[in-house]
């Protein structure tokens, strides 16, 4: 009973450790680095409309789970939009990175006024 | 006093003393007089001889930097811009003035990373995957630098095993996972988390980092 009782108060102790070790995230993150990952390893298997899809959904998730979506995720989703020739998305997605990190705005602007130039 | 004990006296001293070592606590000076709210994160320039380390790393690296409060510009949309500005290497686009990145990103800081090592040596029932980097934080409108960093990070495909059979049935599974994924490209998560974090001489919190997390 006591060594039962001494087991459970180390366990707690043991998982208090674990999870002061990290904690949970801020963002919701979903699929975005994992996707820029395979954009290098596996540029044909990584089509502009698959990863669009993956990140609409995790997008949804975020929603969800009530977490913000991360730095470059907006900015990432519009770069596909725009390789998908859907230039008022991106757009979208490019204002909305804006929005949601005012630092992002000098590169917005930029990356808006290369869609409409290109 | 024999000259045995003596020199076990000796070792019994130089141990507690060896145990009392702490590190100097880190400067963060330069930190505290250029806080930055965003990071650009260019890709690291590679000295290993395994060319996936590039992009496998800077894969790796926004959300460690992200969750501990800064803004990190998107890292693919980044080397995108500058490539097709006729920056084709990570090597040249380390030499881009900052002026010029501050003009065309709008960053308050540059990340320049350096992996020195990359990648993953195999032996008869395990390998070994190391993954090493060097890392500098630059101020974008004076030019300092506001902080400096390395890590090391070395794991064993062997470490999770529980014996040679556990570690047969492991080695099975990581190279199914492995067929398609590089085991040196989750090592480098592990040694970004081991160079930003604060308890190890790493970065400040950044803006974003919730207040009532700080420790």
């Amino acid at each position: 009973m006591g060594n039962r009782k001494i087991f459970l108060f180390f366990s707690l102790g043991v998982a208090a450790l674990m999870t002061g070790c990290r904690s949970p995230d801020v963002y919701y993150w979903g699929h975005y680095e994992n996707l820029v990952y395979i954009t290098y390893t596996k540029p044909d298997k990584a089509t502009p409309e698959l990863q669009a899809s993956i990140m609409e959904e995790d997008m949804h998730k975020a929603i969800s789970a009530n977490k913000p979506l991360p730095p470059g995720f907006h900015a990432h989703l519009g770069n596909l939009y725009y390789q998908m020739g859907k230039t008022d998305l991106a757009v979208q997605e490019f204002q909305k990175e804006k929005a949601q990190f005012p630092e992002s705005t000098v590169f917005m602007d930029r990356l808006i006024a290369n869609l409409t130039t290109k | 006093m024999s000259a045995r004990f003596f020199n076990l006296w000796i070792l019994i001293v130089s141990l507690a003393l060896a145990g009392c070592v702490t590190r100097k606590p880190y400067d963060y000076t330069a930190f505290r007089a250029h806080p930055p709210r965003s990071i650009v994160v260019l890709p690291p320039l590679n000295q290993s001889t395994d060319i996936k380390g590039t992009y496998s790393y800077l894969s790796t690296v926004t959300r460690p930097l992200a969750e501990m409060g800064y803004y990190v510009f998107p890292v693919a949309e980044v080397d995108q811009l500058m490539k097709e500005n006729g920056l084709p290497t990570a090597g040249e686009m380390h030499q881009v003035p900052l002026n010029k990145i501050g003009e065309i990103i709008g960053a308050d800081s540059v990340l320049y990373v350096t992996l020195t090592k990359y990648g993953s040596k195999y032996e008869v029932l395990s390998s070994v995957t190391t993954v090493a980097v060097d890392a500098k934080l630059v101020d974008v409108k004076t030019g300092v630098t506001i902080w400096e960093g390395t890590a090391t990070v070395q794991q064993s495909s062997g470490d999770s095993g529980g014996g040679i059979i556990g570690a047969l049935v492991t080695a099975a599974a990581t190279q199914i996972v492995n067929s398609a994924t590089d085991p040196a490209h989750d090592v480098s998560s592990l040694a970004n988390y081991q160079l930003f974090t604060p308890k190890n001489y790493g970065l400040l919190y950044g803006p974003y980092f919730p207040k009532d997390k700080e420790q």
